[in-house]
């Protein structure tokens, strides 16, 4: 049995996420506001692990078209070519650019993938009141916040690509519709680990101890 | 520590209270939305997918040069409306099946008769063209098919149709002797205005000729009538005679590539349009194929006994300038009783063309009786002889003509074709009177004249001598015999004379007047032709004019094939300085 500190909330304190004032609140559901900033306040986020689903799923599903869409459509004078992101993973890795191969597979397929599989965990556990390595979770939703805003690596490349890269003829670079769903995994999956409180990780734990 | 399941709630009096704000709640369950909105485009995309996908097909090609899975778009009228998705070789290896996907819009294209090939760069003796598939890669060009039967297997063009199907015009068939130097995509001109094209061509199963099909676009169909005449219009018509040179060309491009040409003769009665897929004959060239007007053809036999010499198949029959005719054979025919070789030549005659002027005189309408009108002409002494068209090249022509000196002859008309008198040509006349004076002059007793003549001056000369040994006792003696001699000397000379005087003079003068008309012939002949050989004469001159222009386009191929060997680019670019 570990030691199991006291939560704020047990204690009818609750702390301003804007300006970190602590204040006493009773626990009826009526909305707050800290009474330094005006800030809401709550003891846990509101719906926590709802949102989080509703975003995750949506990400789930848009991680779909993310990887079968092209991503990136380069025309230039000899050929034309639409890229998915495993394609393009799969030309650098045969012209021989292993080393951004592998970044590429990394930051745009392994993470996102990470991501939503942590998340999913983190969920998971969280609603079966699992008591289960609470330390190592708290460390996976670090690193998921940590890791979130790099994923968006390929949609800088193409944003970029296609706002340098318009020689008309010669050589043009399009954002496919893959882009757009590649984005709106990255972000639903940013707000989805936003929306999760890991404070919940260690509520299941006190409540095993009561 | 279990002890104490709440810890001690420690009293902080100075936190504040949070403030409390009575607001009604929001739905929090409207995050739900999201993952929907999501679900509605990731659905949607993959309807699209689904729907967007087109039908399959499968084109043989015999290679797949230029083609490459994934890449290699299908195109109709430069749209794209699919795409290569594999290529691979049929089990057999006799060719290679291209399966493509199609657009779901091009659906309607997947009938029995659609055509496919493959578009890529082609230089070919009277075009380039899908220059822009050198950068692009080529493509299958499509032509839309008309019938109503889908198909999703196809078999594709080894190059591409010359007419889009949906193009407004008619096909033709023309039938020809050779090819000439005609290839698909050939023009057909009409006015010299480019109105079709050759568009495939074919050797008779019998080897014998050549069929080509032509296609005349739509405004233009309407001029091929029942009756229309084609020809080649291949190069350039050189022709060179007394009159100087003509050249006679279509457009530069057929004088380049060769072409057809047509046109109908004006016949009221035929001036329906003709109806597609109609045979006419390709001529190979505008006469052969204007002679083709006349409807009725003659055949008649010439028996010459001189040498036809530069009289070849196709040289005109000719009546005092105007060509009512041609030669169509020639042949050799010994007689074993008279043992003479004589050469039948068979002619077509137009009799239209002969008596046109004498139907409209006097028949109207009726069907005229050529036979009668000729034995009527020939009694009064019409013939046909040779005569030399050219004096340079020495060609003949058969002119027909009236000689009322001319022996009587009459037609033979139980001949199969009917035979038609001929006289011995004038040159042929010129050559036998030659021979004549020859064997006149042989015949004259020179040798005889001669010895008569030595005779004499021996004489002379021994009277001389004994003159010269003469002494004055002799003298008398001498002057005497001398005199004597002489007399008989003068005798002889006297005799001589005479002999001369009987034998030679009439002779010799029936000679020196055929020898003058032999040679006013021949100074007016060669008058003719030193006028056509002189510096100043238009044949020479035109000549020389027209070698010269040869020369001038010669030396700009040559520097355009300099520029474009340094230069090859310029093809596609353009010349450097125009850019």
């Amino acid at each position: 049995m570990r030691q199991v500190e006291p939560a704020a909330a047990g204690l009818g304190l609750c702390s301003c996420d804007v300006c970190g004032l602590v204040s006493r609140s009773d626990k009826a559901g009526d909305p707050v506001h800290c009474p330094r900033c005006r800030t809401r306040v709550h003891f846990r986020k509101p719906n926590s692990v709802g949102h989080c689903w509703a975003l995750l799923i949506a990400a789930y599903i848009l991680y779909i078209p993310a990887n079968l869409l092209p991503i990136m459509e380069t025309g230039s004078l000899f050929n034309y070519r639409k890229d998915t992101i495993m394609s393009g993973v799969v030309h650098l890795w045969k012209t021989g650019f292993w080393g951004i191969a592998a970044i590429v597979f990394v930051a745009s397929i392994m993470v996102p993938l990470f991501k939503l599989l942590a998340l999913t965990l983190l969920l998971v556990s969280v609603q079966r009141r699992s008591t289960w390595w609470p330390m190592q979770r708290a460390r996976l939703y670090r690193l998921v916040e940590l890791v979130g805003r790099w994923s968006m690596l390929d949609i800088y490349v193409v944003t970029l690509l296609a706002a340098l890269v318009q020689i008309r003829t010669l050589a043009t670079v399009k954002a496919g519709a893959g882009a757009l769903a590649f984005g709106a995994v990255v972000v639903l999956t940013m707000f989805a680990s936003m929306k999760f409180d890991p404070r919940m990780i260690w509520d299941s734990l006190r409540k095993e101890n009561q | 520590m279990s002890d104490t399941n709440t810890p001690p709630l420690p009293d902080f009096p100075q936190i504040p209270d949070a403030i409390v704000e009575r607001r009604r709640r929001r739905s929090s369950q409207l995050v739900w939305i999201i993952p929907i909105i999501a679900a509605i485009i990731g659905a949607s995309l993959a309807v699209k997918s689904c729907l967007d996908r087109g039908p399959v097909i499968t084109i043989t090609f015999k290679s797949g040069e230029g083609m490459e899975a994934g890449k290699t778009k299908i195109k109709y009228k430069d749209v794209q409306i699919g795409e290569v998705k594999a290529v691979i070789i049929a089990k057999d290896r006799s060719h290679v099946l291209v399966t493509a996907e199609m657009f779901k819009e091009a659906v309607w294209l997947l009938v029995e008769d659609t055509r496919f090939w493959v578009v890529r760069a082609r230089i070919s003796s009277n075009s380039i063209s899908g220059l822009g598939t050198l950068m692009e890669g080529s493509y299958i060009g499509v032509d839309a098919g008309t019938s109503k039967q889908s198909q999703h297997e196809f078999k594709g063009l080894e190059r591409p149709p010359v007419i889009a199907m949906d193009e407004p015009g008619c096909q033709f068939v023309l039938h020809a002797i050779d090819i000439g130097s005609l290839d698909i995509t050939s023009p057909v001109f009409y006015r010299r205005i480019q109105v079709g094209e050759v568009i495939a061509y074919e050797l008779d199963k019998d080897g014998k000729g050549v069929t080509l099909k032509i296609f005349i676009r739509a405004p233009y169909d309407q001029y091929v009538k029942a009756n229309t005449l084609f020809w080649h219009a291949s190069g350039v018509d050189f022709t060179l005679d007394a009159n100087g040179v003509k050249i006679n060309t279509e457009s530069m491009v057929s004088i380049l590539l060769g072409g057809i040409s047509f046109l109908s003769p004006e016949d009221p009665s035929k001036s329906q349009p003709a109806s597609s897929n109609s045979t006419f004959t390709l001529f190979a060239n505008k006469d052969e194929a204007m002679k083709r007007l006349d409807a009725v053809v003659e055949t008649y036999v010439l028996v010459f006994k001189e040498s036809l010499r530069g009289l070849l198949i196709g040289a005109p029959v000719d009546l005092r300038g105007v060509t009512v005719g041609e030669v169509t054979r020639i042949n050799v025919d010994l007689d074993p009783r008279n043992r003479e070789i004589s050469m039948p030549v068979e002619v077509q005659l137009y009799p239209e063309r002969l008596w046109a002027q004498y139907r409209s005189k006097s028949q109207q309408g009726k069907p005229m009786d050529s036979r009668q009108l000729l034995s009527t002409l020939v009694k009064h002494g019409f013939r046909a002889h040779l005569r030399n068209g050219n004096l340079l090249t020495g060609q003949l022509y058969v002119a027909l003509d009236f000689f009322p000196k001319a022996v009587p002859s009459k037609m033979d008309w139980s001949k199969n074709p009917p035979e038609f008198p001929t006289i011995t040509s004038s040159m042929e006349q010129f050559q036998t009177t030659l021979m004549q004076i020859v064997q006149k002059i042989e015949k004259l007793p020179l040798e005889e004249l001669a010895g008569d003549v030595r005779q004499t001056i021996q004489t002379f000369e021994t009277t001389l001598q004994k003159i010269e040994k003469l002494h004055l006792e002799d003298l008398a003696g001498d002057v005497r015999q001398t005199i004597q001699t002489f007399e008989t000397t003068l005798q002889n000379a006297d005799k001589l004379l005479k002999n001369v005087d009987t034998s030679i003079v009439p002779e010799a003068h029936s000679i020196l007047e055929d020898v003058r008309k032999t040679l006013d012939d021949l100074r007016k002949t060669l008058g003719g032709a030193k006028q056509t050989l002189s510096p100043d004469a238009p044949l020479q001159q035109d000549l020389r004019e027209t070698l010269r222009e040869l020369r001038r386009a010669a030396q700009s191929l040559r520097v355009l094939g300099d520029y474009l060997e340094r230069h090859p680019e310029s093809l596609v670019r353009g010349k450097e300085d125009d850019r």
